[in-house]
């Protein structure tokens, strides 16, 4: 092109224009993406969201040091005030300190579960993948039959059948804890498997992957090396998807009074109590209501924004 | 679309059957408690009662044997009695059903007669306007919680507008249009509730698959023929991109009995969801299992029609 | 001389996208006179099929649009026309078919239905009236059992007879022009001779103009009257086909013929075949100067500086080279 040749006035303009564009298209795909995420407004305004949220329920209790079971029968059902900068409930306890604690639970929730369903559905996926045959039909059977599970009938049946026995060992609140993150990560695996697995079964052909199958790397070393890193735009955004589902799951359960204990303050639980008293002291149920629906709108503006950041076809 | 391939979807939703009851068999009896527990700690039986009692129930038959006596039982409609409510399971389960249906029915089609025209309409002109104002409310209806948004209904609807009642009653004691009137009038909020956590989603999906069918080559064919872009829209467009919709609204009626237990729960409605929840909170374990195994069965009798309309609907997958 | 039917004139379709625009198609002179087959050739990307697609506006726009030109039909510009005075040209006056017989039928319809949609619409017909006439058609390309056919779904067919079905159906309203985007390039060797046939068949019945879009020299020299030899989105040469073979100007030209394969030659040749060095340049933000200059062996300065005009060579040649 115009580089083999003296730099005349006229080519100088485009020369640069060229040079600009070989630049673009030879940045790291990370920064690629983190380019394209900027460029959606809302995903990152979401991100904005979630890391306040974040960092309100995990420095805030430490400035707003207010016990968040102090009774005060003279404050119960008081709207938002200077005292009390988000009302009290019927017990006149302070709603500000219990979200915060309730925060906590909530993002601690979804962040496990999303692990766990990460971890199994990656595993199951990466066998189902680089198995085939009849593993992989065994497993994929499975996954659409874990698929078609109705997931919250089966959640509480579960939590019914086996809170006694995990709050005998790990104690009321742990075992709470344990057993929802697990059955929520139990029940959410399935669409990281299949992705990971169709991911997989694309990724194989490829020629990079086949390179290194001639140049004899082992099929553990052909995933972790070459396939996984691949696979790995579609599972963060699943897996980001599922910290939203797993925080509302976590929410229900607590709504209708099957999940944390009942003295333990979850924006669920408190909407729960809030419900019976939407006339006389509305602020109560719509601050823990805002919470979630906030959380949850902002992972998956996130999510959103992954997607379109790690799908580099799009055109604008 | 053959008689054959209607047949094999059936066959095929059998070992799925039989792998969820394998499933709901294996959390029960992995389950730690015994039903016979009560009577171990009252004094006044005899362990040779007990003992012939755990005998005559086949509680110490090998896993296996016990699936099987389980599962003849729940094929057979035998599915225990309600301590709570004093009747039979299947009976119970069957009077509470068809409010369930209803209420989910009417959310389905409120939710489809939404979302399709407007996923339609977002995905011919993306990044539009109209596009990012559907969007956005589209991701708004799919984060809220259901309980959430029934709350707010609530407090809009029956406590500042006293419009609609927030309670549902079964026994309305009124005659001919007034009857209707009301019925129709308690369900509005929990249809509206399910109906719009699921039109959310449904627009998303829709929107996805306009554009995904937009740029394939035979809607440029049909373009070239001349016949107007309504046209192409709507009969070689939409009507392709209804495809995978279809799989995807049957694929989403786990969640949606989730939310039909919740709006039930909010609203009172007497549908299988709010029995399960009364009866976990009330321990009523027979009702908690014939329950979760209705819903089971629904799901998979609702995966099979959308495969035979899969089937239907794309004349390529039923000739395979 | 004969009418002039189609007569695009410095036509440039250019596609926003986020890194700039894309020149897909850039000052492109083309002409088809009635009756005639015109072969418009070059390498993949060289905007052959987005020329062809501006002809009947199936161009998305947004991203794309017209920047300049005019695209007369029959002494009529249809740049400006609305969506439904094009549908009153599309099919009736100028059909295409598209290179990917496999994708360019709807999969849920029967092929009777969409040929009969088209008879319908342009002919004003009862919709057994159309599908007797689609039947009709899907005779004259030679499909056997054609009454019993036209209610088989597109996946029934093979590719080459999809492609006959697409020609059935671009063929039912007797339009004047026809477009060809690659039309044998997806099929097997032995069908592509069959559809290029049946092509030259159809032509000779229904006496309308081919616009042959082809990266093929081969079928060109065996097809066309005339030949226009696209690269970059510019034209770099036209000329009626035995002066184009005999005598060709232009280096890229001069390329894509010793590119043919040639049995008589590999033998002699210790089965070498040439081939041009380099590729297509990005249309984003194209350098001034002759396009081809990065890949000529005679480039010297001057084709850096500007991109030298069509000029006439001999009667009816055209070429943009300043050799």
């Amino acid at each position: 092109m115009a580089g083999s040749t003296p730099a005349s006035l006229s080519a100088d303009a485009p020369a640069a224009g060229v040079v600009q564009a070989r630049k673009a298209r030879s940045i790291s795909p990370a920064i690629e993406t983190w380019r394209r995420f900027r460029r959606h407004v809302l995903a990152v305004s979401g991100a904005i969201v979630l890391l306040i949220m974040v960092l309100g329920v995990l420095v805030g209790p430490s400035i707003w040091a207010v016990p968040i079971n102090e009774i005060d029968f003279t404050a119960k059902l008081q709207g938002p005030s200077l005292k009390h900068p988000l009302g009290t409930d019927d017990l006149g306890q302070d709603l500000l300190a219990r979200m915060m604690y309730g925060g906590k639970i909530s993002l601690a929730v979804g962040f496990a579960a999303m692990m766990v369903a990460l971890v199994v559905g990656v595993l199951v996926g990466a066998v189902a993948g680089m198995a085939s045959g009849w593993v992989d039909a065994a497993l994929m059977w499975l996954t659409d039959l874990f698929l078609a599970l109705p997931t919250l009938p089966l959640l509480l049946l579960v939590i019914y059948l086996f809170r006694d026995s995990v709050k005998q060992v790990l104690g009321v609140e742990g075992g709470a804890f344990v057993l929802i993150v697990v059955v929520i990560g139990g029940l959410r695996w399935m669409p990281v498997a299949r992705l990971v697995r169709a991911q997989f079964l694309s990724l194989r052909e490829k020629e990079f992957v086949e390179a290194a199958r001639a140049l004899g790397a082992s099929k553990v070393r052909q995933v972790v090396q070459h396939i996984l890193p691949n696979a790995l735009g579609p599972v963060i955004v699943v897996g980001t998807i599922d910290v939203a589902t797993a925080i509302i799951f976590e929410s229900t359960l607590s709504f209708l009074g099957l999940g944390f204990p009942s003295d333990v303050p979850t924006w669920g639980s408190m909407l729960r109590d809030a419900k019976d008293y939407l006339d006389i002291a509305p602020h109560w149920a719509l601050f823990p209501g805002a919470a979630i629906f906030l959380t949850v709108l902002a992972i998956n503006f996130i999510g959103d924004g992954l997607r379109d950041a790690f799908d580099p076809r799009r055109v604008l | 679309m053959s008689r054959q391939y209607v047949i094999r979807r059936m066959l095929i939703a059998i070992p799925s059957l039989l792998g969820i009851s394998v499933i709901l068999f294996t959390i029960l009896a992995m389950a730690p408690g015994d039903p016979f527990e009560e009577l171990a700690t009252n004094p006044a039986i005899p362990p040779e009662v007990r003992q012939a009692l755990r005998t005559k129930f086949g509680l110490d038959d090998p896993v296996w044997q016990r699936y099987l006596h389980w599962l003849s039982a729940m094929v057979q409609g035998d599915w225990g009695f309600s301590f709570q409510s004093r009747m039979d399971v299947d009976t119970l389960i069957l009077q509470r059903l068809p409010v369930t249906l209803i209420v989910i029915g009417a959310s389905q089609i409120l939710a489809i007669s939404v979302a399709i025209p407007v996923g339609v309409l977002a995905a011919i002109r993306p990044y539009s306007v109209f596009d990012q104002v559907a969007s956005t409310f589209a991701m708004i209806g799919f984060s809220l919680p259901t309980f959430f948004t029934g709350l707010v209904l609530i407090l809009i609807f029956s406590i500042q507008l006293d419009w609609l009642p927030f309670v549902y009653r079964a026994d309305i004691h009124a005659t001919g249009w007034a009857f209707y009137w009301e019925h129709l009038k308690q369900s509005i909020m929990p249809v509206v509730v399910l109906g719009l956590a699921q039109a959310g989603t449904l627009v998303r999906f829709m929107r996805s698959s306009v554009l995904d069918v937009i740029r394939l080559d035979y809607v440029t064919t049909a373009r070239s023929k001349g016949i107007g872009e309504r046209k192409v829209i709507v009969k070689h467009v939409v009507r392709n991109a209804l495809i995978p919709v279809v799989t995807l609204v049957f694929l989403q009626l786990p969640a949606v009995f989730g939310g039909a237990i919740v709006t039930e729960q909010i609203f009172r409605v007497p549908g299988i969801g709010s029995l399960l929840i009364a009866a976990i909170l009330a321990n009523d374990t027979p009702v908690v299992m014939g329950v979760t195994f209705v819903i089971a069965c629904l799901v998979v009798l609702f995966n099979l029609i959308a495969d035979i309309l899969y089937g239907w609907l794309d004349p390529r997958i039923s000739f395979r | 001389m004969a009418e002039t039917l189609l007569d695009i004139r410095g036509l440039k379709t250019w596609f926003k996208t986020e890194d700039g625009m894309v020149r897909a198609v850039d000052g492109v002179d083309l002409r088809i006179d009635r009756g005639e087959t015109v072969g418009v050739v070059g390498e993949s990307g060289c905007g052959k099929t987005v020329t062809a697609r501006s002809v009947l506006k199936l161009i998305d726009m947004p991203p794309g649009r017209f920047e300049a030109g005019t695209i007369l039909w029959q002494g009529r510009d249809l740049i400006p026309l609305d969506q439904d005075e094009m549908n009153q040209i599309r099919a009736r006056e100028i059909a295409i078919i598209f290179q990917e017989p496999m994708t360019s039928l709807n999969p849920v319809y029967t092929v009777g239905d969409q040929i009969a949609e088209v008879i319908a619409l342009h002919q004003k017909l009862s919709p057994k009236q159309a599908m007797a006439g689609a039947a009709e058609m899907l005779r004259l390309v030679n499909i056997p059992n054609p009454q019993k056919r036209v209610h088989d779904y597109p996946h029934q067919f093979s590719g080459g007879m999809r492609q006959r079905v697409m020609i059935a159906m671009a063929l039912s309203c007797q339009p004047k022009l026809l477009i060809a985007d690659e039309p044998t390039t997806a099929l097997d060797v032995t069908i592509q001779a069959q559809i290029l046939e049946l092509m030259q068949e159809m032509k000779e019945k229904f006496g309308m103009a081919i616009m042959l879009i082809t990266h093929a020299m081969g079928v060109v020299a065996e097809t066309c009257q005339r030949v226009t030899v696209m690269y970059a989105g510019k034209v770099v040469e036209e000329a009626p086909v035995e002066a184009l073979f005999g005598d060709p100007r232009h280096p890229y030209t001069q390329g894509l013929i010793r590119s043919i394969p040639r049995i008589d030659r590999a033998v002699s040749r210790q089965a070498r075949l040439e081939s041009i060095q380099g590729t297509v340049p990005s249309l984003l933000n194209p350098p001034p100067g002759c396009r081809f200059a990065a890949r000529c062996r005679f480039a010297t300065d001057v084709c850096t500086q500007a991109m030298p005009p069509l000029k006439e060579v001999a009667p009816g040649h055209r070429v943009a080279c300043v050799l």
